[in-house]
Formats: C-alpha cells, structure tokens, sequence
C-alpha cells in the first residue's frame, strides 16, 4: 500500500498528474489516495522530496 | 454564490483568471473556485514570461515584476558557456514574476469585471444531468453544494482532476513529467538581468537547472529532471543542494517550492460536452522551457470567448466548443507547443560529450550576426559527428 510521509510531502501535486488510476488528489495541503491505487511506484519515483513509498502490506 | 452560472471556472491560476475576466466582459454571469485558501500561494513556478505575451493580457507593473531580463546563459556540462542578447531571444527573454502578486491581480481584475471569486472552495464532482455536464458539485469548509452552469472551464493546474472525472485521460507519462524543485535564494551573487539555464546529464538528467533572477541579490534557483531519472537519493532537491553547496554555499533559502511540469504532448482533445480544459490542466505547458503561464492565459481567454459564443447559440455540447480546440492547436499556442517537442526531443538525447561540444561551438560564434535556424546550420558545419541530431533539430525549426 502506498505510505505518503506527511512530514516530507510538499502538497505539489506532481504525483496526481501521473497516476494512471487517477487515484490520488491534492485537496489543499494534503494529499489523498484511495483504493484504486495498484502500487504502480509510479508516484513513488517522481516526488521531488521523496514523500511516497510502497510499504509492505504485512509491516503496516 | 448563486445555483447557477453561464460558466464555472475550476481554479485560480492564470488560466482560470483569464477565462474568468474574459468571461465576466463578455456579460456572462462567471464563478471562479480556487481550492487554496488565498490565490497565488504557495508559488509552483519559476516565474518567467517574455515581455510580448504578457502585454497582451495585463500592463506590466512593477509591484509584480521582480526582474527585467536582457539576456540569457546558457553553460555546458564542462562549464563553457554562451549567452543570448535579447535582440536575438525576441519574445523569449522577458520578466520574472511575483507570482503571489501577480496571480492575485489577475484574479482580482476577474473580480472588478463582474465574475464571483470563491477561495477554499473545490470542485468534489462534477454535476451530470441525463449524461452531460451541468455544473459541479462543490465544496466549501465540509459545506457542499450543487453549482449550475453552462460550460465548465477546467483550470485545474498540472494535478488536474476535474478533466478525467468528465472522461478525459490526462495521465502524464513518467518520463514526460518533470519532477522539479526550486528554492527562492537570497544574499547570492549573480547578475540580476540575465537568466542562467545549466545543462548535464550530472546537473540535469534530462531537464535543466536555473537561476532567475528576483533582484539584485536573490534568485529563482531551481531544477527540473525527467521523471524517470528521479529516484532515491537522486531527487530533484538532492541534485539543487548539491548545485547549491558547489555554486551558492552562502546563498540563504527564504522559500522552498515543488511541483511538477509536464513536457508532454497537449491532451488529444480539450473539449467535452459542456466542458473546455485549459493551461496546464490540459497539458499546454512547454515542452521545451516549461513555462505555463503563457499558454494558460492565452487558452483561458479563447475558451471564455468561446463559451460566450457556444452560450449565445444554445448549442454547448463538443462540437459547439470545437472552436476552442482547434483555435489553440492552429494557431501560434498549437504550432511552437508541436515545434517545442520536437526539439525537446532532440535535446534530452543528446549526452554530456555532445552538450560540451555544442555550446563550445556557439560560444566562439558572434551571435548578433544569427538566427536560430542559421546558427543550427553554422554547428552543423562544426560538429560533423552530430549530424543526425542536428539534422532532425535544423527540420524541425525550418
């Protein structure tokens, strides 16, 4: 599942624009995802502060 | 905020300001949503714009022009570097904004035309009726409500959401976004009329790094990088702390700012039934430069122009609102977005050993003498090993 690391997050919105399952939105400051994320990483790769992570399932 | 408008404009950016403004002159009853609290903040550009387009849409002030530009640098990989006058730049040397200002004159001079300004107000959904749009469902503090209007005008900014719910994909592909981060740098040395851009595959993978001036001693230094080449440890702030370390370990970051940028192609269409989707929301960034406000302004105003048009008709389904996507694609907007990308291209291809060698060349040239089509022949000439690449570049700009 995706972690997003609130204290790290810039709430750019970079992420939403290259969600394929346009699971991700930017209200305000804070950033939301919801279950039609697939954990792609897609979003995990471009955040320019490196706020987002694929944690696994079981450590979460 | 009334239950029904001509237009609904989804946010407050440049674009969304225009369409609102052009709107309201137009004598059509306009409501502009802004999510954020305030407009203009927090700022995700590098603020730049060339003098001639902005003249177009507002008269330039001085409470936000934070720099009048007369030349541009352009540095290689090995640190050659050669510079652009403004005589040969044209319209593309200009001002660097106050966006904070700028985008709250904007919006205002929206306001002073007659539109009605929302802020902390966001589009949840958009309002359907019997298959096509009506308006959007919004939402102020927890308080939703159902807005009616005619045409919906999408200035929703690079995350954009407003256009898919409507059915639009406007996924940017990975490579295509540029991951970016800029800091604003006071107490620097640097020449305060001369944007510096930073080329390399080390500085820059597949984007570059600037310095825009904001003053006499403060700066826009930023940097934007594919999305593919971002990865942990090598993000787009730990390559400008690096740059900053090496070049301003002095400098003092007041501000810290993020984003992204797409450098892809626009959206394959902008228009829906009762829906136009305009600037950056539609992917008209520049694919070369990444600038934004250019095209969000220009694009905002043409769809408030068409929507008038569509409304007066009684006719505001996709054909009806064509004229907007035509009218952006065949005109200067459409032909330099398609030029842009495809030198853009070119230019992320090329490695640090062909950079050096490229702008060693121009830098021994007099430029005053060039074009930028005849300059591209001249390194041509010099650079015999980059003969494709020139060559694609050379057929591009003919």
């Amino acid at each position: 599942m995706l972690v997003i690391h609130r204290d790290i997050c810039g709430y750019c919105g970079a992420c939403v624009s290259v969600c394929p399952e346009g699971a991700l939105e930017l209200i305000d400051a804070y950033l939301t995802v919801d279950n039609h994320c697939t954990a792609c990483r897609i979003c995990t790769r471009i955040c320019p502060l490196g706020a987002l992570e694929v944690a696994d399932e079981a450590k979460v | 905020m009334k239950r029904k408008y001509d237009v609904l404009i989804v946010g407050g950016g440049p674009g969304g300001a225009l369409a609102a403004r052009t709107a309201a002159e137009k004598g059509l009853s306009a409501c502009l949503i802004e999510k954020r609290p305030a407009i203009g903040v927090p700022v995700r550009c590098a603020e730049g714009i060339g003098k001639e387009t902005l003249k177009e849409f507002i008269a330039p002030d001085d409470r936000w022009i934070s720099a009048e530009i007369d030349s541009a640098r352009f540095v290689a990989p090995d640190g050659t570097s050669m510079t652009i006058e403004q005589e040969m730049a044209g319209s593309k040397v200009g001002y660097i904004l106050d966006r904070k200002i700028f985008d709250r004159e904007l919006v205002w001079q929206a306001a002073a035309a007659g539109a009605d300004v929302f802020v902390k107000t966001r589009a949840v959904s958009p309002l359907m009726d019997d298959g096509s749009l009506k308006g959007a469902t919004v939402a102020f503090c927890g308080e939703e409500r159902k807005v009616g209007a005619d045409v919906v005008i999408a200035a929703d900014g690079i995350e954009s959401k407003f256009a898919r719910w409507c059915g639009l994909d406007t996924t940017v592909p990975m490579r295509e976004l540029m991951s970016c981060a800029q800091y604003v740098l006071t107490d620097i040395d640097i020449d305060p009329h001369v944007t510096v851009f930073y080329f390399g595959n080390r500085i820059a993978p597949e984007g570059y790094l600037w310095v825009f001036p904001k003053g006499d001693r403060t700066a826009n230094v930023g940097i934007g990088i594919s999305g593919r080449k971002s990865k942990d440890g090598h993000r787009a702030r730990h390559l400008l702390d690096r740059f900053i370390t090496d070049s301003f370990p002095q400098g003092k970051k007041v501000e810290l700012i993020v984003g992204g940028v797409s450098v892809c192609r626009p959206l394959p269409c902008t228009v829906a039934d009762g829906l136009m989707v305009v600037g950056d929301a539609a992917r008209l960034s520049d694919p070369m430069t990444g600038g934004g406000i250019a095209n969000a302004m220009i694009t905002g105003r043409l769809a408030a122009e068409v929507a008038a048009d569509a409304i007066s008709r009684g006719d505001v389904g996709r054909d009806a609102l064509m004229p907007y996507d035509d009218g952006w694609r065949s005109s200067s907007v459409g032909k330099s977005l398609e030029k842009n990308y495809r030198i853009k291209e070119v230019f992320i291809k090329l490695d640090d050993a062909k950079l050096n060698a490229l702008i060693q060349s121009a830098s021994r040239l007099d430029l005053k003498d060039f074009s930028v089509l005849t300059l591209v022949k001249e390194l041509i000439k010099r650079n015999p090993k980059m003969l494709l690449e020139l060559k694609s570049l050379y057929s591009v700009l003919k």
